[in-house]
């Protein structure tokens, strides 16, 4: 029973994790950039949830559709003020720029927050129920299906309607997307407010149970890279089925292990993977 | 050929960093004709194509296109403007199905009606397409791929259609029915400009014809003439 009540919380965490690692995978699918400063996305859209709280007295509710809202904006900021131009360069100017934007968003958080740990009041939520024997957090219960649904909603997004179908072509052959008369410009931007856009909920959602503090991205700037690469590069299915295993292995190391170990447990799960199926479990060779 | 031509291309000129893709090409397609472009491999077909389409800019000349030089336009505009290509290799996005990629090309419409008045035009054109709507593009073969390439073009309801050697690749029969299409879709009354690298095809279909060796455009007539004329196949197309 204990163990069936550990595999839920991972299921519960793995959506969260899903949920902002399908937003760098759709950058990254979009046009092969990688997003150093995602973990700094997900940083700063629980600065947004705790503002939202603390300054306009929001609740969940509101202040993770606003984290959203910033989010996307802040997306598409990036996308312009940045991306768009460091695109044309050379790769090592590309990576170098997200990872001096990481570095940037981390520091000014140090500078405007201070390097003080932060929390939401966690009854914003309402406490622990029970279902069948097992005894869950509302909040990780509500961040958990939330992600879950918002993950699902975003490939369907993509694979069911116009506008995805738009966005994918633009990934699979610009040009083509051109010659169609999409311009790719503009569903690179949607891209990178999208992408943002999965950060600011995810971000809402895990300052519900988690602190807040300017180094907080770090470790899941790593998750959300281990969850793309074993999911496969662009594949939001992937990503799906990568942020559950990698939240359910995590709570089963930490567990069965210990929660010194679950780290090594997952990185070297995500090295043994790799080497067998270098593509990821749902990526294209 | 008396009007004022619909497209008219004067002195193209296409740099690739130090390399010439071309070099001086002329050409002009009339209301209602099918132009060929000949030349062998690395003539500049697929590059004069593609700069008219927009996805090279030309280094100098013009192209006047319905009275406005578009030559610097982004391909996104051109197409929009009624100028469509079917491109080199097809270029179909081949993960998504059939029925996604036609409906991609109507991308430029803004009218859903319209939309769908041309896939069903498509579906009849190709009964084969509509066969396979739900199927992704990239399990089709070469003659489904090319096919879908045409019908995708066709789906922004193009003023002139460019195609880039529609024949490449494909067996004697389909090519045969690529050709008819082609040739229905004329006597509709779509223009067409085709890069073409078998010269007995492309002049069989064709009103006018212009050839094309390292990047310049070495002779035009009327495609009887240049049907008949056995030392200029001889000479630029390299058929004995």
């Amino acid at each position: 029973m204990i163990l069936l009540q550990v595999v839920v919380g991972g299921l519960l965490l793995g959506a969260v994790y899903a949920l902002f690692s399908s937003g760098l995978t759709l950058i990254w699918g979009m046009m092969n950039v990688v997003n150093f400063a995602h973990g700094d996305f997900v940083m700063l859209a629980m600065y947004v949830a705790f503002l939202g709280y603390t300054v306009l007295g929001l609740g969940p509710a509101w202040f993770i559709p606003l984290a959203a809202a910033v989010m996307f904006l802040f997306g598409l900021l990036v996308y312009f003020a940045l991306i768009r131009h460091v695109s044309r360069g050379p790769m090592l100017a590309q990576i170098l720029s997200t990872f001096g934007l990481a570095l940037l968003l981390r520091y000014s958080a140090f500078w405007v927050f201070s390097a003080n740990f932060v929390t939401l009041p966690d009854t914003l939520v309402g406490g622990n129920f029970a279902i069948g024997g097992l005894r869950l957090q509302a909040s990780r219960l509500v961040a958990g299906a939330t992600a879950l649904l918002l993950t699902i909603g975003l490939d369907l997004l993509l694979t069911r309607t116009a506008l995805g179908g738009r966005l994918l072509a633009v990934a699979e052959d610009r040009a083509a997307a051109q010659l169609v008369g999409i311009r790719p410009d503009r569903m690179q931007a949607l891209a990178w407010g999208i992408g943002a856009a999965s950060t600011g909920i995810a971000g809402g959602l895990i300052a519900l149970f988690f602190y807040i503090s300017p180094t907080v991205g770090e470790s899941l700037a790593l998750i959300a890279f281990v969850t793309v690469c074993l999911g496969g590069f662009g594949s939001v299915p992937g990503a799906l089925l990568a942020g559950l295993a990698i939240g359910v292995i995590e709570s089963l190391s930490a567990y069965l292990i210990g929660p010194v170990y679950q780290d090594v447990v997952v990185y070297a799960l995500f090295v043994l993977v790799l080497w067998v199926r270098p593509q990821g479990l749902l990526g294209r060779a | 050929m008396t009007a004022a031509p619909l497209l008219r291309v004067q002195n193209l000129a296409v740099r690739y960093g130090d390399l010439v893709g071309v070099s001086d090409i002329s050409l002009a397609v009339a209301e209602g004709a099918v132009v060929a472009l000949l030349g062998s491999n690395g003539a500049g077909k697929t590059t004069t194509l593609n700069a008219i389409a927009g996805l090279v800019p030309p280094a100098s000349g013009t192209i006047d296109w319905r009275g406005r030089d578009i030559a610097r336009r982004p391909a996104h505009e051109i197409v929009r403007s009624g100028l469509a290509l079917s491109p080199e290799g097809w270029r179909l996005f081949v993960q998504q199905t059939v029925e996604q990629n036609l409906r991609l090309g109507a991308t430029v419409l803004a009218d859903r009606a319209r939309a769908s008045e041309l896939l069903a035009r498509v579906y009849e054109l190709f009964p084969r397409l509509a066969e396979r709507r739900r199927q992704r593009a990239g399990t089709l073969s070469g003659g489904e791929r090319q096919m879908l390439a045409l019908g995708r073009a066709l789906m922004s309801d193009p003023k002139l259609l460019m195609l880039d050697e529609p024949s490449l690749g494909l067996a004697p029969a389909v090519v045969e029915r690529m050709y008819e299409a082609l040739a229905k879709l004329n006597r509709e009354g779509l223009p067409l400009l085709l890069a073409e690298q078998s010269v007995e095809l492309a002049l069989e279909i064709a009103d006018h014809a212009y050839v094309l060796q390292t990047g310049r455009t070495v002779l035009a007539g009327p495609a009887e003439e240049l049907a008949g004329n056995a030392e200029v196949q001889r000479i630029y197309l390299g058929v004995a």
